[in-house]
């Protein structure tokens, strides 16, 4: 008998006061027990919408169906069919507007909590595994694999599988592209990265660090070296500034950099000789994801007051229900239909406040979403010493710079048909490097499809 | 990991060293940096490369103690291994069609200077280099800038060896008894790469410095090396780190590399306590 509860069960998680402070796992993770009854919510339904949602096509029902009958081995097998990162998408895709929003569960009440039992059977997988991994058989063939993120990853895991000869490039010291500089520890341990990783090395994938591919080495020069398909995998890395006056103030960072000191180098960590700001009050200006965890992380910084500043409405804002709830119930202060105008320094150049104009919501925009407008003389100053921004990144332009006959739109993002094939053959693309900044999981359906085309490529010249 | 294959001090606060990077020494230019991390915890920091073999694979690094990471990284000794060793970033400098350069080095910048000095004498250009030191214990690649200049002023601020004074109390000599230059190159301290520019804007010479600001992946994604040149906001990483020193805003890069200094003095003066008490 299915579990006709309407509502889902709980995510158990830290208390807000508590883990505002500490850098530990916000989300604690379902017990057996709550995942079974979970699991008994699914319906187990014949056309399968949830799956369709899901941009790597897991088998949704079918690895439901093995929690529920207590076989979370077998679940783990069904998703790993499918992705090669499940208990990084369990924490951090965006389930209500995929898997979750198509399933006939969320007509009438919540929606059965797929994400959290993906992570719930990657957990426990992680828990219980071995690290006994059959070697795929080589099939004699090589690729190369640019960028170690979420495209570049799962990319180089379905090659492996396949039996090519993987080589994975890097820019960064360490692999895990946007999974480790720039989703922080609370909400995607470092540990589980590298766990993923690590699974891959096991099925023989070779990863480089340290490489900037249009720097160290150029795609020619992959070619060059026997790979006989490439994978540009290289996110959009590069951040923008609104090109206001005192943006170059001490206190001012992009998101990236904020991120980047925090989460890859560890600055909320006293052992760790890179320095951050402990800022008293801290202005976030942006209202996707990434601004949310800026914040977040801000405040376990030790920030008195957070602020998010965004040019729309809540309504209109880019990021998740739940961070945007995880972050007001972490003390964030949202302070929505504001936009910067300037900011304000001392004579050390040291940040001392932003200028905001209140803003009112006009006809829709291109995006669909309706458009701020300034209302004139609704100026304020905000009293903050730090400025993070997070307006969005674009595609780093150095390898569309280094590469003949590469093919790029006007955002200086990668043109690549359904499969991920460039204007240059044998090289395809995928993740925000052809996107402009999206998901995790998108960035992963990317990878997948690529790496069947370029199977379906080098086979071809056979 | 990445060998130290050679290690010379080359005065009580500056260390050479070699390190063992092939990919790197294969394609590195004059003028353009690598960034390091010495250990797990370490941060990264950019060096601009001193010099490379690209037979043996090696790029020199020249770097002045100034902080807890060169602090540990001169702990470090031959036939041991740094974390972290990526490059080469950012853009070359330009040497097309110079045929009179004057190139002037300031402290440890003179190890950035050199190369390109050398590179210029190659190609055949008439180069006059400037260097200044604070005195006579601090001076390095004497000889090495010797070599590959027509002329050599030797500049300390105390007198203690070439002569008392400035830069560009040379400079403006120089320039002043007829000298023509096509360009003047100058690598040091902002606050000296500042002077060096007023006094050649006077004279309506070109000038091209390299700007070290901080940074952390050298490749664009963080924006925190940004600088404003002609009214612009530029990332050194990947548009310099050499730009016209006549548009550089050098105050704001003064205020900018300030923006640590109560965190790096007391690391340093933890990671020194650490190697005091072993």
């Amino acid at each position: 008998m299915p579990n006709m509860s309407l509502k889902k069960n709980d995510m158990p998680a830290q208390e807000p006061d508590v883990r505002n402070k500490n850098f530990k796992e916000v989300a604690l993770g379902y017990s057996e027990e709550t995942a079974l009854d979970e699991a008994a919510r699914c319906l187990n339904c014949k056309n399968k919408p949830c799956v369709g949602g899901c941009p790597v096509n897991i088998d949704i029902p079918s690895f439901i169906h093995k929690v529920a009958e207590n076989d979370f081995a077998g679940a783990y097998d069904v998703i790993s069919c499918s992705s090669s990162l499940p208990a990084v998408c369990g924490r951090v895709c965006p389930q209500e507007s995929q898997c979750e929003g198509k399933c006939v569960r969320g007509i009438k009440g919540d929606p059965v909590g797929i994400g959290r039992l993906e992570r719930f059977v990657a957990d426990w997988h992680n828990e219980h595994d071995t690290g006994a991994v059959s070697k795929p058989v080589p099939n004699g063939h090589k690729a190369a694999v640019i960028g170690a993120g979420p495209a570049g990853l799962t990319c180089a895991g379905d090659l492996a599988k396949m039996g090519y000869d993987v080589t994975v490039y890097e820019a960064l010291h360490l692999a895990g592209g946007v999974l480790v500089y720039g989703i922080p520890e609370f909400r995607l341990p470092k540990a589980i990265v590298r766990k993923e990783i690590d699974g891959l090395k096991a099925l023989g994938v070779t990863i480089n660090t340290n490489t900037v591919v249009g720097k160290t080495i150029t795609v020619d020069e992959l070619f060059e070296q026997g790979y006989e398909a490439v994978f540009i995998g290289s996110g959009a890395g590069l951040p923008r500034f609104m090109g206001i006056p005192g943006e170059n103030l001490k206190g001012v960072y992009s998101a990236n950099e904020f991120l980047t000191r925090v989460n890859l180098m560890k600055a909320y960590n006293e052992n760790s000789d890179t320095p951050v700001q402990h800022a008293k009050n801290v202005s976030v200006v942006g209202g996707g994801n990434v601004a949310m965890d800026a914040a977040r992380c801000a405040k376990r910084l030790g920030a008195e007051n957070v602020y998010i500043v965004y040019r729309r409405g809540e309504a209109e804002m880019p990021a998740r229900n739940e961070e945007i709830e995880h972050a007001k119930e972490e003390g964030i202060i949202f302070k929505t239909l504001n936009n910067p105008v300037e900011i304000l320094g001392d004579e050390h150049k040291f940040v001392t406040g932003m200028k905001c104009i209140e803003m009112e919501l006009g006809e829709p925009d291109e995006s669909g979403r309706r458009s701020p407008i300034e209302k004139k003389g609704s100026e304020f100053v905000l009293d903050v010493d730090c400025v993070i921004m997070s307006i969005g990144t674009s595609p780093n332009p150095l390898i569309r710079n280094t590469t003949e006959g590469l093919e790029t739109n006007r955002k200086g993002c990668f043109v690549a048909d359904e499969n991920g094939l460039t204007s240059r053959e044998g090289v395809f693309a995928g993740g925000d490097a052809v996107t402009g900044a999206a998901t995790v999981i998108l960035a992963m359906g990317a990878g997948k499809t690529a790496a069947k085309a370029m199977d379906e490529y080098i086979r071809s010249k056979e | 990991m990445y060998k130290i294959v050679r290690k010379k001090v080359l005065n009580p606060t500056v260390t050479l060293m070699d390190i063992d990077a092939p990919m790197v020494a294969a394609k590195a230019e004059p003028g353009q940096f690598i960034i390091l991390r010495v250990d797990e915890d370490g941060e990264r920091i950019p060096l601009t490369v001193a010099d490379f073999d690209r037979e043996k694979g090696t790029v020199t690094i020249i770097f002045q103690i100034v902080g807890a990471t060169t602090e540990k990284l001169n702990h470090k000794n031959e036939g041991e291994y740094i974390q972290d060793f990526v490059g080469p970033l950012g853009v070359a400098s330009h040497t097309d069609g110079l045929k009179k350069v004057a190139v002037i080095g300031g402290g440890v910048g003179c190890a950035i200077a050199y190369p390109i000095a050398k590179k210029l004498h190659n190609l055949g250009c008439e180069v006059h280099s400037v260097v200044g030191f604070r005195n006579k214990d601090l001076v390095i690649l004497e000889e090495e800038f010797s070599a590959v200049s027509e002329k050599l002023c030797m500049m300390t601020d105390d007198g203690s060896h070439g002569t008392k004074g400035l830069v560009t109390d040379a400079l403006k000599q120089l320039i002043e008894s007829g000298e023509k230059y096509d360009e003047v190159i100058a690598i040091g301290p902002l606050i000296m790469m500042k002077f060096v520019c007023a006094l050649t804007k006077q004279y309506g010479i070109k000038t091209v410095v390299s700007m070290n600001p901080i940074m952390i992946d050298g490749t664009g994604m963080c924006g925190g090396c940004r600088l404003t040149v002609g009214g612009e906001t530029k990332f050194a990483c990947v548009d310099g780190p050499d730009f016209d020193g006549h548009l550089v805003d050098f105050d704001e890069a003064m205020e900018r590399s300030s923006m640590y200094k109560p965190f790096e003095r007391s690391k340093y003066e933890e990671v020194c306590n650490l190697y005091k008490n072993v």
